[in-house]
């Protein structure tokens, strides 16, 4: 968005709107003729990935609430009643649990590409905290969404959440309390985690709106992690963006389309088509597989406070990652060591989610400890240390340097 | 990004198979999978079976089981065992269901209709468990979706029922299966041989009628199954075309950057 407008409006009306309200002159700087690095690739494509699966879930969403019921007695069968009886009621319901999956999927993607190319660094820290800030958003929406059908795991993982906050000290049991609207949770909660369900994904769109306001300021990273010097660097957004995010898109969908219509439910868990039954705790209590590396850290500390502390721990410390990797240069493409560690940070990633779904005991709960190490040690030790020890490759002179030269970038 | 991110992607999608819950019956028999007509991108449910199903449930199960989420009309849908309606309605007046209040204010009890639900063998839960004692039989509209293992275990339970082995120690009034959690269950094998008699001359065993219940109540959980692969086949058909439309498009316009 640096650098003049471009826009030129082409009729009577849109000159008459553009001297009252620039809103066509806003979009034509910010999707048409935008410039956007030339060497993108399609790790870069899941921003727009992620927008769809934001525009997707809220439309369903708005139509599920119009068939739902948020009352523990009413509550299962009201979606059993969208199930069966509402027209495509079932495909939208699928949409909208497997968009869940899918819009992690795509995120975790997006997170993991940030890392890898250093698009947190200077001059993009406020970008990427506005990312994390939706990150933590989305995963209070996906809780609280997987609460409404009143399923046994809805209940059971709503009570395990919820008890975190009982490990505050002092006030922890009143927090509870306050939370669940009663001693336990009941229809109070299930009330206001729908009414939350409904406010949050309207805050993401918001904070959304800030985060590509706050790319389109210093402009797009790119895989060779320098700065565009000159207009050769760039191509406006459209066609060429669209076009290509436009591909990647379809290409998600098809695995997206896959889960919706031939595994519909693999995703979830099979007790949560049992309706939530207080008296009844089911054998092994695991949260949705987008959270289950957060459980794994949870659990491997053996006081729960601590446990909380370094669950929480490990999403805040995406905040501070701007200043936590000293390094100069951005992309991974230049930094041999920094590679190294950051498959070692995506295994360690992988691998706490695999014993999050696993019991907490033995084995598991070892591996899970050093899978915790490993990760705060990753951004409080090696990123720190790295950016004083590690000596970079050569970095291009221009990001057209690469791509004209002998070598073509991926 | 050079270093393998092949690699990479295989540890990933191996990580996601692996982390997705495992069953909780962990200890328990892993049930044999049967090979379903309703399994696959191509599956359907076959009608036969669905309606043989039916009986057994009508028949057996019925008597402690409730069918909640099901309604007499929903046997006559497209997808389903698709009774006519006259057979709908036949099969809905055999059962008498409480409707009311009356113009004086009473309930009263009539045969039921179409779009009535199957009505539950027990008034309410502590009713059920005083029958079964203390167990509660759980209501079978949703059993395949809400058991880890699905249709294959729901069919490996009720045809998996053995002798005790030695030295386990069974109450009374709890029976030995190997397919349960912990090895035991408080429903009696529902299933024995020639316990219904099928209108269409199939041999009623315990398999047989165990395969055809089954199949009934993955429809029941199900209802939408052949119509959502038929959907999904041709949306994935739509998706791939255009793909390609969209690939060639934009090798196209990036035509002249490379």
């Amino acid at each position: 968005m640096s650098g003049e407008s471009t826009y030129n409006p082409g009729n009577g009306f849109t000159k008459w709107m553009d001297t009252r309200l620039p809103i066509l002159r806003l979009a034509h700087d910010s999707f048409v003729d935008y410039p956007t690095p030339k060497n993108l690739n399609y790790w870069w494509t899941f921003g727009g990935i992620l927008t769809f699966c934001l525009v997707t879930q809220i439309i369903t969403g708005i139509i599920l609430a119009m068939h739902y019921t948020p009352h523990v007695d009413f509550a299962f069968n009201s979606v059993e009643h969208i199930m069966r009886n509402v027209n495509y009621g079932w495909l939208i319901r699928y949409i909208h649990a497997n968009g869940a999956s899918m819009f992690f999927l795509a995120v975790y993607i997006h997170i993991f590409r940030g890392l890898y190319y250093g698009s947190y660094k200077a001059p993009r820290e406020v970008l990427w905290i506005l990312g994390v800030i939706i990150y933590l958003l989305m995963m209070a929406a996906a809780f609280m969404g997987y609460v409404l059908p009143w399923g046994q795991m809805s209940l059971w993982g709503a009570t395990v959440i919820t008890n975190l906050f009982g490990a505050i000290p002092v006030v922890g049991e009143s927090v509870a309390i306050w939370l669940w609207g009663g001693y336990s949770i009941d229809n109070p909660t299930l009330n206001r985690f729908f009414s939350l369900h409904y406010l949050i994904p309207f805050l993401i769109l918001g904070v959304v709106i800030l985060h590509i306001w706050a790319l389109h300021v210093p402009g797009n990273n790119n895989p060779v992690g320098i700065s565009v010097k000159s207009k050769q660097d760039t191509v406006p957004f459209h066609p060429y963006y669209t076009v290509k995010d436009g591909f990647a898109l379809t290409v998600f969908l098809i695995l997206f389309a896959y889960f919706i219509f031939f595994a519909p439910n693999v995703l979830g868990h099979a007790d949560n088509y049992i309706q939530a039954n207080p008296l009844v705790t089911p054998a092994h209590i695991v949260p949705e597989w987008y959270l289950l590396p957060f459980y794994a850290i949870l659990r491997a500390v053996p006081d729960k406070l601590g446990g909380v502390a370094l669950m929480f721990g490990a999403i805040f410390i995406l905040f501070l990652l701007p200043w936590l990797d000293t390094s100069k240069v951005r992309s991974a493409r230049y930094r041999p060591l920094f590679r190294q560690f950051y498959a070692l940070l995506v295994v360690d990633c992988l691998l706490l989610g695999y014993l999050g779904a696993q019991p907490a005991e033995g084995i598991y709960i070892v591996l899970a400890r050093i899978g915790t190490f490993y990760y705060f040690a990753h951004f409080l030790v090696v990123l720190p240390v790295l950016g004083i020890i590690e000596k970079p490759k050569a970095v291009p002179e221009s990001i057209s340097e690469p791509i004209l030269g002998a070598q073509p970038a991926e | 990004m050079r270093f393998g991110f092949k690699a990479l992607l295989g540890v990933a999608i191996m990580a996601v198979g692996l982390s997705v819950p495992a069953n909780a019956a962990g200890e328990a028999k892993h049930p044999a999978a049967v090979g379903w007509s309703f399994d696959g991108m191509f599956g359907t449910y076959d009608r036969n079976a669905l309606r043989r199903g039916f009986q057994v449930y009508k028949e057996v199960c019925a008597s402690c089981h409730s069918l909640n989420q099901i309604a007499f009309r929903n046997l006559s849908q497209a997808g389903g065992p698709e009774f006519s309606e006259a057979e709908v309605k036949a099969i809905a007046r055999e059962y008498i269901v409480e409707d009311g209040p009356d113009d004086y204010g009473d309930m009263f009890e009539r045969a039921a209709l179409p779009k009535d639900k199957f009505p539950s063998p027990y008034p309410n839960e502590n009713a059920a468990r005083a029958a079964n004692g203390g167990a509660y039989p759980p209501d079978l509209s949703l059993i395949t979706k809400a058991r880890g293992g699905g249709a294959d275990y729901i069919h490996a339970l009720l045809s998996g029922y053995e002798e005790a082995p030695e030295g386990a120690e069974m109450r009374p009034g709890l029976y030995y299966n190997p397919y349960m959690a912990g090895g035991k269950i408080a429903m009696p094998a529902p299933l024995l041989e020639e316990l219904v008699e099928y209108g269409d001359g199939t041999p009623a065993t315990v398999e047989q009628m165990s395969l055809d219940v089954t199949h009934f109540l993955n429809w029941t959980a199900e209802p939408e199954l052949e119509q959502r692969k038929r959907i999904g086949f041709m949306v994935l058909i739509y998706l791939t075309i255009f793909a390609g439309l969209m690939f060639f498009s934009m090798r196209k316009i990036w035509a002249d950057q490379h």
